[in-house]
């Protein structure tokens, strides 16, 4: 004790805050990110804005009108959201099983030296503009898919959606009734949401814990039965995400549906019919042409549009976040 | 006799049943696919077949080909299903049901995706065998104008000057976000993920909405290929943002702790750790954004105008694009205009699949490229690590 000469008990001096590097760091992806909330957030308080005077002069006539004749002033958009809202319906009801039994086979049947390949093909597909979706929808699928949306009026024409203004069973049935139609733009639109969601849903299913895929093997499980009680319970969140994600594409799909679905503003569910009308078709072939009151009615349905996209979303990051999908990276 | 003799297993066990007989080192055989289950999907796709034809075609008044076809498949599953119920218990059957009917599946979305290219590039094919399709613009070409004249050059140079504006701003714009959510996070963080992920859904037509209402009704802008670029970046950033946000979380949390508890600043093992490890992912979001933003149609058709000759300046005058090009060549009446709409598709296509290629190498040699430094790290010494 004696030997040391008394060294005094200075506490050593600790820079307890971030280096100065990290608070730069910091500081700047939190700028980017500011001005990315600033710039996203204003889109739909512009679309609010900009609609506020469509809704003082139309009031609730605009959300229950269904013809859109700006010249007689009868503006209303319920037709128009009520199509928006049965094309995505069918574009889901086809793109739903696809997607969810393609990411399946990727991730869970596919041969291990294929997998690689599928991943970048349905990733390919995602990256198909969509444009040529609807070329290809427009010149090769309508002149085919009228036969099936005959077909279907024939047999299940009793359920009212089925439903054609025209009797199936006439000599020459009426092939026009049946082109044009929601249905068909459903199928395009259809194209355009299964590579998305496929995508997330088989992110999802690759994340699959291993230990409980062996754990379901282990216990005699087959290859149905490991999926049903591990993958798919895993996978819930991105199969409701991947399937919101492809619900907010399909109800925003603009150009494909603008080149096959004949204008019409009746208000009606019979989605084999020809004519219909989606909000973004309407913004887009009605924008060219459109006065300054016209414009604002159309922000005010495009304002419509972004609520309902974001009210999907907002339900999708919900279900999302209570899963416990992608939990497990970080063990 | 050695016990790890390969050759000699079968007469051993043959002749002695009883012994404890050599466990030679085989690997088992993974795959479970015996000549039954290969025998009874060929032999039910058969007999549903002849059934199919039989009821469908000659027995009752039905015709056309979907219906013989939905009719064969639902034949074949019950068929099949049958096949196995006679061997095996129901949960088997069950399962190989359900990757027959996975696998039918994933076949339709192929076949899908085949028809797509394959008529594309079909229908106009005629179009892109004249060199000059590529090397004039549509200046003075008429509805009648034989395909040897006129092009689609203008349309290119357009589609790559607004993606590569677009991409010089939503890279740096949605990759700091996606940094800012996964690295720095808090409850801001949280804020600026639900908009994004908000944002991701959102039509892109209403961000071309949004740049015409800013810019050109307010700030009194020209409709240039200035403002159609911007207008495809506000579609982009949330892609960007989204896609390397999921890249980046899925970078395993030790690494980060690895990198802090060797004494790195959090930006170094940021840039040192966590985006090489994501890169790969971060190459995808990066493709998936370019390949939707050269193809996005929806905002260009409310910003930018349509020139019918090159214009190489983005911020003055009307700027055509490929995908605006296809858009108005297949809507119009005349069969040589729309030959040019689908080989200006094929055009776009191909440009999609270029980049998309381009993008998979780069990823796949990144990460080969990663494993090996380790690797030879790992050899050398573990200070390299983090002074390197």
């Amino acid at each position: 004790m004696a030997v040391s000469a008394s060294p005094v008990d200075e506490p050593r001096t600790i820079h307890a805050g971030a280096p100065k590097v990290d608070r730069v760091f910091h500081g700047s992806v939190r700028t980017v990110a500011i001005i990315v909330l600033v710039v996203f957030g204003s889109i739909g308080l512009f679309l609010g804005k900009e609609s506020i005077s469509t809704f003082h002069q139309y009031g609730v006539r605009f959300l229950t009108e269904s013809d859109w004749e700006p010249s007689l002033n009868r503006i209303g958009i319920s037709a128009t959201l009520l199509g928006t809202v049965l094309v995505a319906i069918v574009a889901l009801v086809i793109a739903f099983p696809l997607a969810l039994a393609t990411a399946l086979y990727i991730s869970e049947y596919a041969p291990a030296r294929l997998k690689p390949t599928l991943v970048s093909l349905v990733d390919m597909m995602a990256a198909v503009p969509s444009i040529i979706y609807a070329a290809w929808g427009f010149f090769l699928l309508m002149p085919r898919a009228q036969f099936v949306a005959h077909w279907l009026h024939q047999n299940l024409g009793f359920i009212p959606i089925f439903r054609v203004d025209t009797d199936p069973n006439a000599a020459p049935w009426a092939q026009a009734r049946y082109t044009g139609s929601m249905f068909i733009a459903g199928i395009v639109v259809s194209m355009m949401v299964l590579p998305i969601a496929c995508a997330v849903m088989r992110g999802v299913f690759a994340q699959a814990p291993i230990g409980e895929r062996e754990a379901a093997y282990a216990l005699g499980g087959t290859r149905w039965g490991m999926i049903r009680s591990v993958v798919l319970p895993f996978g819930r969140g991105g199969i409701i995400g991947g399937t919101m994600l492809g619900l907010g594409r399909a109800l925003g799909e603009t150009v494909a549906v603008a080149i096959i679905l004949s204008t019409a503003f009746d208000f009606k569910f019979r989605v084999l019919e020809n004519g219909g009308s989606t909000i973004s078709k309407l913004i887009a072939e009605r924008f060219g042409d459109a006065t300054t009151v016209q414009l604002s009615a159309l922000l005010a349905a495009g304002f419509v549009l972004f609520v309902m996209t974001l009210m999907v979303n907002t339900v999708a990051a919900v279900f999302i976040s209570r899963s416990r999908s992608g939990a497990a990276t970080e063990a | 006799m050695s016990v790890s003799s390969l050759t000699a297993r079968p007469p051993v066990a043959a002749v002695e049943p009883a012994k404890e007989t050599a466990p030679t080192d085989e690997p088992r055989a993974l795959s479970t696919r015996s000549v039954d289950d290969v025998a009874s999907v060929v032999g039910s796709a058969l007999g549903s077949l002849a059934l199919t034809w039989i009821v469908y075609s000659l027995l009752l008044p039905l015709s056309g080909v979907l219906g013989f076809l939905i009719c064969w498949y639902v034949a074949f599953l019950v068929m099949y299903a049958c096949v196995a119920a006679l061997s095996h218990p129901r949960p088997i059957v069950i399962s190989k049901l359900m990757s027959v009917v996975m696998t039918s599946a994933a076949a339709i979305v192929g076949f899908a995706l085949v028809t797509v290219v394959a008529y594309t590039v079909g229908k106009g094919l005629k179009a892109l065998l004249h060199v000059s399709f590529f090397t004039r613009d549509m200046a003075g070409v008429g509805p009648t104008t034989p395909l040897g004249h006129g092009g689609i050059w203008h349309a290119i140079v357009g589609s790559f000057i607004m993606l590569g504006i677009a991409v010089a701003v939503s890279l740096p714009f949605g990759l700091a976000t996606a940094v800012f959510m996964t690295e720095v996070g808090g409850w801001f963080a949280k804020v600026v993920r639900t908009i994004v992920e908000a944002m991701t859904a959102v039509p892109d037509l209403l961000a071309g909405l949004f740049v015409y209402v800013t810019l050109i009704v307010g700030l009194g802008w020209e409709r240039t290929g200035l403002a159609a670029a911007i207008a495809i970046s506000v579609t982009m950033i949330p892609i960007i943002a989204r896609s390397a946000e999921v890249a980046l979380r899925v970078v395993p949390g030790g690494l980060r702790e690895a990198g802090q508890a060797l004494g790195a600043s959090h930006w170094q093992t940021v840039r040192r750790v966590v985006l090489p490890t994501a890169r790969p992912g971060l190459a995808t979001a990066l493709i998936l954004a370019m390949a939707r933003g050269v193809g996005e149609t929806a905002p260009l058709l409310i910003v930018s105008g349509a020139s019918t000759y090159l214009n190489a300046n983005p911020t003055k005058g009307p700027m055509n694009s490929l995908p605006l090009f296809i858009y108005s060549a297949i809507r119009s009446p005349d069969e040589l205009t729309i030959q040019r709409g689908f080989a200006a598709a094929v055009v776009l296509l191909a440009v999609v699949f270029v980049l998309f290629a381009i993008t998979r190498f780069v990823a796949f040699f990144a990460i080969k490229r990663f494993l090996t430094k380790r690797k030879t790290r790992e050899m050398t010494s573990p200070a390299d690590l983090w002074t390197g």
